[in-house]
């Protein structure tokens, strides 16, 4: 309880300890925590961010999306009216082709028809000729009588 | 060791600081008795108190400077961040009660906070360890065992306590004057809380005041930790088989006690700093 001399010396040791705390010690530790709390709110800052742009790259994506799933709607519903077009086309066509035929064919057996008429005629003009010539004993002038026998003949 | 002396002998024992100091008598010497050592007067020094306290010092600034160099803003270690749970408790304190841009102000609270409870802290080292060691390595030097003194507690010791409190007093003193002037410090003296006709009771009030603001702080602190130790001291004396009963409920609320004082003598040398900035 005797107070002496050691008050002196914790005086001194006390100065001692609060100035290297003061000049060696609060500044780095307080420097570093402050130095971390920036760091933090610049992460969340950053995190916030990152978020925001992930939803808007959600959203643009999912726009992408929809636009070419419309597009290929839009390809396959021309490509569908093409193939259809195409297949009309074909058919009419074909259906002209097979009238063009048709008639071609119908042209030929007319003229077939009108030539073995023809044929037929002449030599049904030719008989009669003959028939009368027999009938009549006498012949025939044919020259003289052409007329007669192609009005026959077109009777006929 | 009860048994080798007297109830009060054992007490006086643990209650006498390791003095080293001029003898009327004997010269230069270790105090052999608290008798001597009173006599000794004030050109004497407490070598377990001084041994322990510097030492102790010495650990905190060890430990604290070691973060320091190392601190790093990414992850800290488990060192780093005890330390930093420390240190933004002193700085909240700190903020909350001083509004005043002062770069001492923050690491003297660091300092008188850890200190002082690492000092406390002795306390709850069993009572008997550490002077046993001493009087072992006191023979061993050659000395008379039972004049081999040891205490561990340097907050036991009213002349830390009171170094401390007088150092907080000087800076009380600095900045009241920095602040306000030599003027405005004696006007703050003079002329409050009554107004200038009642100078001479306002004189004495203020200074009757500002001084104890320094003895009750030292007292304080000293008081608490002196009736403690005191106390294990008197729980030593029961027998041994029975002494966990009392040591160990005592020694958890101790752990309160300590923590609580370095606490508050914190606190108050950060109040009284503000009030010694603050202009009226």
């Amino acid at each position: 309880m005797n107070i002496n001399l050691t008050i002196i010396g914790q005086i001194i040791a006390f100065a001692f300890f609060v100035v290297f705390c003061m000049k060696y010690v609060w500044p780095p530790i307080t420097g570093a925590l402050a130095e971390r709390k920036k760091k933090i709110a610049e992460g969340l800052d950053a995190a916030d961010r990152a978020q925001r742009d992930l939803e808007l790259a959600q959203e643009k994506a999912m726009s992408d999306m929809r636009k070419s799933k419309e597009e290929a709607a839009a390809v396959i519903e021309q490509a569908n009216k093409r193939a259809n077009q195409i297949v009309d086309e074909a058919k009419e066509k074909a259906r002209e082709e097979a009238e063009r035929l048709v008639t071609a064919a119908q042209a030929e057996i007319d003229q077939e028809a009108n030539r073995a008429k023809e044929a037929l005629r002449s030599q049904v003009a030719a008989l009669v000729v003959a028939g009368a010539e027999k009938i009549l004993e006498a012949s025939v002038d044919a020259d003289a009588h052409a007329q007669l026998v192609e009005k026959l003949a077109a009777e006929l | 060791m009860a048994s080798e002396m007297t109830s009060s002998a054992y007490i006086s024992h643990h209650l006498t600081n390791l003095t080293f100091g001029a003898h009327p008598e004997n010269g230069l010497s270790f105090a052999q008795t608290a008798q001597e050592a009173a006599e000794m007067g004030f050109w004497a020094i407490h070598v377990d108190t001084m041994l322990w306290s510097v030492g102790l010092g010495m650990f905190f600034i060890w430990m604290f400077r070691k973060v320091a160099k190392t601190a790093t803003s990414g992850v800290p270690g488990s060192t780093q961040n005890f330390v930093e749970t420390i240190i933004e408790f002193v700085e909240d304190n700190v903020t909350s009660i001083f509004h005043y841009k002062n770069a001492l102000i923050a690491p003297l609270a660091l300092t008188i906070f850890v200190w002082v409870f690492l000092m406390n802290t002795m306390d709850l080292v069993p009572v008997d360890w550490l002077p046993f060691l001493a009087q072992k390595i006191g023979e061993a030097f050659g000395a008379d065992p039972h004049h081999v003194y040891m205490k561990v507690v340097p907050t036991t010791d009213i002349n830390a306590t009171l170094g401390m409190a007088f150092a907080v007093f000087a800076l009380i003193i600095y900045y009241s004057i920095k602040m306000k002037g030599v003027g405005g410090f004696l006007a703050e003296l003079a002329f409050q809380p009554l107004g200038k006709w009642l100078l001479p009771f306002n004189l004495f009030l203020e200074i009757v005041g500002l001084l104890a603001k320094p003895v009750s702080l030292a007292l304080r602190l000293f008081g608490n930790m002196y009736a403690g130790e005191m106390i294990f001291i008197l729980i030593a004396l029961l027998p041994f088989w029975a002494q966990w009963l009392l040591s160990v409920p005592w020694a958890i609320f101790h752990i309160l006690v300590i923590t609580l004082q370095a606490f508050i003598f914190m606190v108050l040398t950060i109040v009284y700093l503000a009030m010694a900035h603050e202009d009226h």
